[in-house]
């Protein structure tokens, strides 16, 4: 157990743009709601998985909604309360701590404001160890925990708690209730005892991004290039240094889908690069061949700050290091590759783990 | 005749230009920028008219271009204290006003905030009711406390404003009929913090504003200049005096919109890059339909978030008095400079200092100064220099486009001088006649605007309707700011669903813009 200060809340921001993969959504709100959470309520004990006993009761928090209402019509404060004490009641059984179902991006932080706001620890976990399109892309569908019983909770102290028949009815319920709370909902689901937890989630992520977000930041203060620590902490690869010379985005399916093409630059002069993403980057193709491919995590960074790039800022002229981290083995397994694994994408090649990849085809 | 009189207010340098009815240069005159501003803008005007030897009465339109108002809240300099209500309650509680304000400007605005009832869902749908109780508690509150200026927030309020409205009325009662109330309505677009944070910003700058564009009228008042008087804004059109005096906000990002602007009219070109080379720093932007085209994020001043849209560009530390040193067998030009010291410090100018104007002499792009005393400087090192030079903008040309096409590239600022005929990535390099005075002249030709953002539900009427409703609010908008009727178009149409949930809610900004009547 550690305690999650203002500071760590400002680094795991950074480190959760790190594991967002090019997507994820902005972590700024809920940054800051966590850090008003933490100066108001105290400072947020990170617990690791081993420390939850086997029957206590855990609720991952997220935010839902459309965006574009997100930024204007902001959290109460009381809905992380709200979401538990329904979930608590309708389950007949108190809650020991609240987790992140997404360590890249947005919801990052979300956890971290219900945690303080309610004063219960925070599990070092998650259940994707990157950021996916889609709510049911969680280690814990794998292990076959129902996403309902689910909570969605407004500004206004509505509250709507369902149980569905499966995860597709989840979908669809929770999107009529949020559209009708004005498009933004506080969420609880996948609600699990300790012992699922031990055995589903991906752990350690929380304070993974944590450090990824500190390096970043004194590797700033010192001057130094932060590519190398991102790359010590995540085991991941230098797979290319280029400029961006296209991007191309169709925005028609609702998720940012596009390509992007990379003109090599100092040892990878005369090379190219493709990048191929769907709110996260899914493929990276070096003169036509993958060098790292989804689930494995690809993120472009900014060559001199170390900053990365979300797929909606990528731009004509950037110069960029583009990297390759391994995901969870838990993603690699044939359950985990259907889907989340290329094929699940449209993409007609087989996976294969980006520590062969990069011993091939990375000049 | 109907003349029109542009200023820029520069970091460096004040200039003026007199344009004639078909926008012809009649006269144009540099003076340097005091820290006041009027003194400066005083000198400008003083030999602006002299010469142009004409009547001042024939000066139809004067306008202003100056960063006055955002040097003040990066240096932190004349603020008011601010009294900020946010109607919304119960949303956004979890995150109040200023919460992530640098600490020393808080100590000069303070943070007496009351967050109350009201605000509205996307749909203009109230999330509650606001209370007029509430509302006057609050106000009397801010009145004990001694602000000097109110700004108002409210959700969804770009959707409508009506909420605001009750609040400046009941302010009026309360506070009093000339105290200034700021709408964050009136100043910014979605997303509520960036918002409110601009509004309070506004209202920390009124008293700053107002006295600097006082000054703008008294001056030309002065020197029996009659015109109508603008000021230009951020997205490169005008707002007039008066309006200007209530939202100076507008106009934070207004510099390098003017300097795109004057080298989209001097150049004729509507899609090209501008390269605005200065005394220490180098502005390099794109045009596109004529405007600069916008970064994709907002803008942050003095440390505050805001959602202002600024011109795109790239700076460095390249200009006309850069310092050329000699380091591991290359040279280094800048970001040292010898700044407005140039016409002592430069070798060209009997100085001692080897500078990128000095180079640019010797290689025979300008015979400023006095040439002969660059000849004795090695050729290999004015070779190597100038293409360092050359280079330098190129890759920052490279950066900015948007795809490896060639383009034109204009080149503008005094310190223009310092480059070559041509440049890698560039179809051709435009040098228009008057590129010293570029800024002015973008803020001489400038046109009125109106613009509508908000998020409209087209399962009611369908898209289209709304579409032309909204753009039929534009040129209203944009014609009563003073744009002819038969002048008005739509320029931008901007179209974002509200994407991930199956709603019919889509937002639009649609930007009108027309040019003022000529009499």
């Amino acid at each position: 157990m550690r305690n999650l200060t203002i500071e760590d809340v400002e680094y795991l921001a950074m480190g959760a743009a790190v594991l967002g993969t090019g997507g994820g959504g902005d972590p700024y709100l809920g940054k800051l709601m966590a850090k008003r959470a933490i100066m108001e309520k105290g400072e947020v004990s990170l617990i690791d998985v081993e420390e939850i006993s086997d029957d206590c009761l855990v609720i991952p928090t997220a935010l839902m909604g459309a965006p574009a209402a997100m930024l204007e019509k902001l959290p109460n404060g009381g809905e992380p309360e709200a979401a538990f004490r329904a979930v608590e009641s309708f389950l007949g059984k108190d809650a020991f701590a609240t987790m992140s179902l997404e360590a890249g991006g947005l919801n990052s932080t979300i956890p971290v404001y219900a945690a303080a706001r309610l004063g219960i620890p925070l599990v070092d976990a998650d259940g994707m160890g990157r950021a996916f399109p889609e709510i049911p892309m969680v280690s814990f569908s794998l292990a076959g925990v129902p996403a309902s019983p689910m909570v969605c909770c407004d500004e206004k102290g509505n509250e709507v708690v369902f149980r569905a028949i499966d995860n597709a009815w989840v979908e669809t319920l929770s999107r009529a209730v949020t559209v009708a709370m004005g498009l933004v909902s506080m969420i609880g689901l996948y609600v699990m005892d300790g012992r699922t937890i031990k055995q589903s989630s991906i752990r350690g992520t929380i304070s993974l991004c944590i450090e990824i977000g500190r390096r970043i930041v004194e590797s700033k203060a010192e001057n130094v290039n932060p590519v190398d620590a991102i790359l010590e902490l995540t085991k991941g690869f230098r797979l290319f240094e280029g400029k961006l010379t296209d991007v191309r985005r169709d925005l028609t399916t609702g998720f940012v889908r596009g390509k992007a093409s990379f003109e090599g630059i100092e040892t990878h002069k005369g090379h190219s690069l493709t990048l191929d993403f769907q709110n996260e980057n899914l493929i990276a193709n070096i003169d036509g061949k993958p060098c790292a491919m989804v689930p494995d995590l690809i993120t472009v960074l900014d060559r001199e700050s170390g900053n990365p790039i979300t797929t909606e800022t990528l731009r004509y002229g950037q110069r960029v290091v583009i990297i390759g981290m391994p995901c969870d083995p838990i993603w690699r397994t044939e359950r985990g590759l259907k889907q989340v694994g290329p094929r699940y994408f449209k993409y007609d090649i087989p996976y294969t783990p980006i520590e062969e990849l990069v011993k091939e085809r990375v000049p | 005749m109907s003349f029109r009189l542009g200023i820029d207010v520069g970091g460096t340098n004040t200039d003026a230009v007199i344009l004639d009815r078909d926008n012809r240069v009649t006269a144009k005159a540099k003076c340097p920028t005091t820290p006041d501003i009027s003194t400066g803008i005083q000198g400008a005007v003083d030999r602006v008219l002299q010469e142009s030897k004409m009547d001042p009465s024939g000066i139809l339109y004067a306008m202003l271009g100056t960063t006055h108002a955002t040097n003040a809240i990066v240096e932190r300099k004349g603020l008011s204290k601010v009294g900020v209500i946010r109607l919304g309650a119960p949303s956004g509680l979890a995150i109040p006003p200023m919460m992530d304000w640098p600490s020393d400007i808080v100590s000069h605005i303070g943070s007496d905030y009351h967050m109350v009832k009201g605000g509205y869902e996307y749909d203009g749908k109230p999330i509650s009711h606001p209370e007029n109780e509430e509302i006057e508690q609050a106000l009397r509150k801010l009145k004990d406390s001694a602000i000097e200026a109110l700004a108002v927030s409210c959700v969804f309020s770009p959707v409508n404003n009506d909420q605001e409205m009750v609040v400046r009325e009941l302010a009026i009662e309360i506070l009093g009929k000339d105290f200034p109330v700021s709408l964050s309505s009136e100043v910014g677009t979605i997303g509520i913090l960036e918002r409110e944070n601009a509004t309070v910003l506004n209202a920390a700058i009124l008293r700053i504003a107002d006295s600097a564009y006082g000054a703008f009228q008294s001056i030309l008042e002065s020197h029996g200049v009659t015109a109508d008087l603008f000021i230009t804004q951020n997205d490169g059109t005008l707002m007039g005096v008066d309006y200007a005096r209530r939202y100076p906000v507008l106009t934070i990002a207004s510099g390098p919109t003017n300097s795109l602007r004057g080298a989209a009219f001097l150049s004729g070109l509507d899609e090209a890059i501008v390269v605005d080379v200065g005394g220490t720093t180098t502005d390099v932007g794109i045009l596109k339909n004529g405007f600069p085209r916008e970064s994709t994020m907002g803008v942050e001043i003095g440390g505050v978030r805001t959602n202002f849209r600024m011109p795109d560009l790239i700076s460095i530390g390249l200009g006309g008095g850069s310092i050329v040193r000699e380091e591991s067998g290359d040279f280094l030009v800048g970001p040292e400079s010898v700044g407005y010291r140039i016409t002592e410090e430069a070798l060209v100018f009997g100085g001692k200092t080897l500078t990128a104007t000095d180079v640019a002499v010797a290689s025979g792009f300008s015979a400023l100064g006095e040439p002969e005393r660059v000849s004795g400087l090695e050729k290999k090192t004015v070779q190597r220099v100038a293409q360092r030079i050359a280079e330098t903008v190129e890759e920052v040309i490279d950066r900015i486009k948007t795809s490896s096409a060639m383009i034109p590239v204009v080149v503008v600022g005094g310190g223009s001088i310092l480059l070559p005929n041509t440049l890698k990535g560039a179809s051709d390099v435009v040098r228009p006649e008057n590129f010293d005075v570029a800024n002015a002249i973008g803020a001489a030709i400038s046109q009125v605007s109106g613009s509508i953002d908000g998020v409209f539900d087209v399962a009611s009427k369908g898209r289209d309707a709304i579409i032309q409703e909204v753009k039929e609010s534009a040129i209203r908008e944009a014609i009563r700011a003073g744009a002819t009727q038969e002048s008005v178009e739509i320029v931008d149409v901007e179209e974002i669903p509200l994407a991930y949930l199956p709603s019919n809610a889509v937002r639009f900004r649609v930007k009108a813009v027309g040019s003022l009547a000529g009499k």
